[in-house]
């Protein structure tokens, strides 16, 4: 490894430095260098199988990385480093890494067995020790956030996809997370729900949540993003402010994207 | 329009076999019930004997110990061979074959003949001698859970499996330990799957352990070999156990029955399912 340990200057919520992912033979990530600020809503776009996915599961360690170093508001994310070497961490250690980092799936991937309400407040008790009066009271407070005030006692097969997707972003705030990733949060529902997903994602940024946003909502993009990754066949193509990007792309492989994108 | 009458189609060749069949057993049935060495009047006189109701007993008793050790300990197999460590798993592997194919009756003599080549355990300064902690139980015990193991093992396995992978994803993104997100999150859910043919196996267990009594461990059919040892109403006893076999799987089985429908079937139920099921445990646990 060539990379010296870098500790980020105090405005980099995420930094990435030459991640590298392979499959077996297949190299998915060929080095990834980017770095989120506290603060900046950043999205993703690039297209179906160019490593969106499996950068922003290594950000979280869902992923193992086969090369370079991910850090999470200055913290070395899945490995201790000592003595030059990379150790990676237990389940354990893990675990209180992702604690602050809140993630939502494409397929919303709620706790089927729970209710709205265990959904949302287990973790923050479990995990963060709160009581039950606090985690409970929190839990109502992020519902009335995402519009879904009184759906306490719903189980998640009782929710259409997007009040299921509005859920999920509710439980991973619950945990009070320092940083947002949402991997294609809108990609699995009905057209006719995404605009409420986004909504809410929208009250997230406007409250200055960091958030690394893979989507292929275009129109959100422009609106919401500070700055927009294109990324294809695992590197990054070209990246700058959302409206430069989407709308005068540079790079060819960006403009023929977004063309097919329209 | 006029009522229209339907004569449905006949199938002659099933009325042939139905005949057939109610001859064969009817036939059977004269054989058994004609027969002068049947003493008919020691069955009623044996059923509720002191003996024979010990003896049931023991083999609830069995039944019950022996599916509840063997579903803790099928568990443990269960996530050792799903583990990502190879030994842990290969020791896992190992064990499930090895106890699923050799027959469950060589394994209870096996156990209850330990003391022929570890006749002591010494650990530091105790001691005991294997003899008097082995006993016909203990072995008995031993054998029907160490066994049955390997197979809720299998059965663990499957349902842990079937619990979909986005849950453990979720869990772990939230910050779940693995120990957590396993007994929070992905064992709730198996159970759905797991609970039915944890239901089978224990129906088959309470005929299984009918096989200790090679050992004479006071089960139900060792008490009845006990009596027909001595006043030879060998056949008279053995149709008494039957019907007490017959009694206790017919229990368990509609026990099954209610169970499993209140589990639901469907995946659109799995909440639902997973609140009776906890109902069911509950109440079964305040019963018993
Ligand atoms: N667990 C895995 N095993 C093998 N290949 C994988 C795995 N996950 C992803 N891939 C491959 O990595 C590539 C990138 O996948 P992904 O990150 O999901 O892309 P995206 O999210 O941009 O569509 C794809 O070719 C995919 O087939
Ligand atoms: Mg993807």
């Amino acid at each position: 490894m060539t990379q010296q340990p870098e500790f980020t200057t105090s405005g980099a919520m995420v930094e990435a430095l030459d991640v590298r992912k392979s499959f077996g033979a297949h190299e998915v990530l060929k080095g990834i260098n980017l770095t989120i600020r506290k603060g900046e809503v950043v999205c993703l776009l690039g297209p179906s199988g160019s490593g969106k996915s499996t950068f922003l599961r290594c950000i979280n360690h869902l992923e193992r990385m086969s090369g370079g170093r991910i850090l999470v508001d200055g913290h070395l994310i899945g490995y201790n480093e000592r003595h030059g070497l990379l150790y990676e961490m237990s389940g354990k250690e893990l675990a209180r890494q992702r604690q602050d980092i809140g993630m939502v799936f494409q397929r919303f991937n709620l706790f089927a067995h729970h209710d709205v309400l265990t959904n949302i407040s287990q973790a923050p008790m479990l995990i963060r020790g709160q009581s039950r009066e606090q985690a409970f009271s929190r839990a109502r407070e992020l519902l009335k956030l995402v519009d879904l005030e009184g759906r306490e006692d719903a189980y998640p097969y009782q929710l259409s996809g997007g009040q299921q997707q509005r859920v999920a972003i509710a439980r991973a705030l619950a945990m009070n997370p320092k940083l947002m990733l949402f991997d294609e949060p809108t990609s699995a529902l009905d057209p006719e729900l995404v605009g409420e997903v986004l909504a809410v994602m929208r009250k997230l940024a406007a409250d200055g949540m960091t958030m690394l946003v893979v989507t292929h909502e275009l129109a959100f993009a422009r609106e919401v993003a500070d700055r927009v990754i294109f990324m294809d066949q695992g590197v990054v193509v070209e990246e700058g402010p959302a409206r430069q990007v989407i709308d005068a792309p540079q790079h060819e492989r960006t403009k023929t994207f977004l063309r097919r994108m329209h | 329009m006029s009522e229209q009458r339907i004569i449905p189609a006949r199938n002659w060749g099933q009325w042939v076999i139905a005949i057939l069949l109610i001859a064969i057993v009817g036939f059977l049935l004269a054989m058994v019930i004609m027969s002068r060495h049947i003493t008919w009047s020691a069955i009623p006189q044996y059923l509720f004997d002191e003996t024979i109701l010990e003896g049931i007993k023991l083999t609830i008793l069995f039944t019950v110990l022996s599916m509840l050790i063997s579903i803790v300990a099928g568990g443990v197999l269960a996530m050792m061979r799903l583990s990502p460590n190879a030994i842990v798993s290969g020791f896992a592997s190992l064990y499930i074959w090895f106890f699923r194919g050799t027959p469950l009756l060589v394994q209870i003599i096996f156990w209850f003949n330990i003391q022929l080549f570890i006749p002591s355990i010494d650990i530091g300064s105790i001691h005991f001698d294997t003899n008097s902690i082995i006993t016909a139980f203990v072995a008995a015990l031993l054998a029907l859970s160490l066994n049955e193991a390997a197979y809720m093992a299998e059965i663990m396995r499957g349902g842990l499996m079937a619990v979909d992978s986005g849950q453990q994803e979720a869990a772990k993104a939230l910050g779940y330990t693995p120990t957590q997100s396993m007994l929070r999150i992905i064992f709730p859910q198996a159970l759905r799957v797991i609970i039915p043919p944890i239901g089978n196996q224990t129906i088959s267990m309470l005929k299984t352990t009918s096989l200790v009594s090679v050992v004479a461990a006071q089960d139900l059919l060792t008490r009845a070999q006990n009596i027909y040892a001595k006043n030879f109403l060998i056949i008279e006893l053995l149709i008494v156990a039957s019907i007490w076999y017959l009694v206790m799987t017919t229990v368990a089985s509609s026990l099954q029955y209610v169970i499993e429908r209140r589990l639901g079937r469907s995946t659109s139920d799995a909440p639902m399912a997973w609140r009776a099921a906890l109902r069911l445990l509950r109440a079964e646990g305040s019963n018993g």
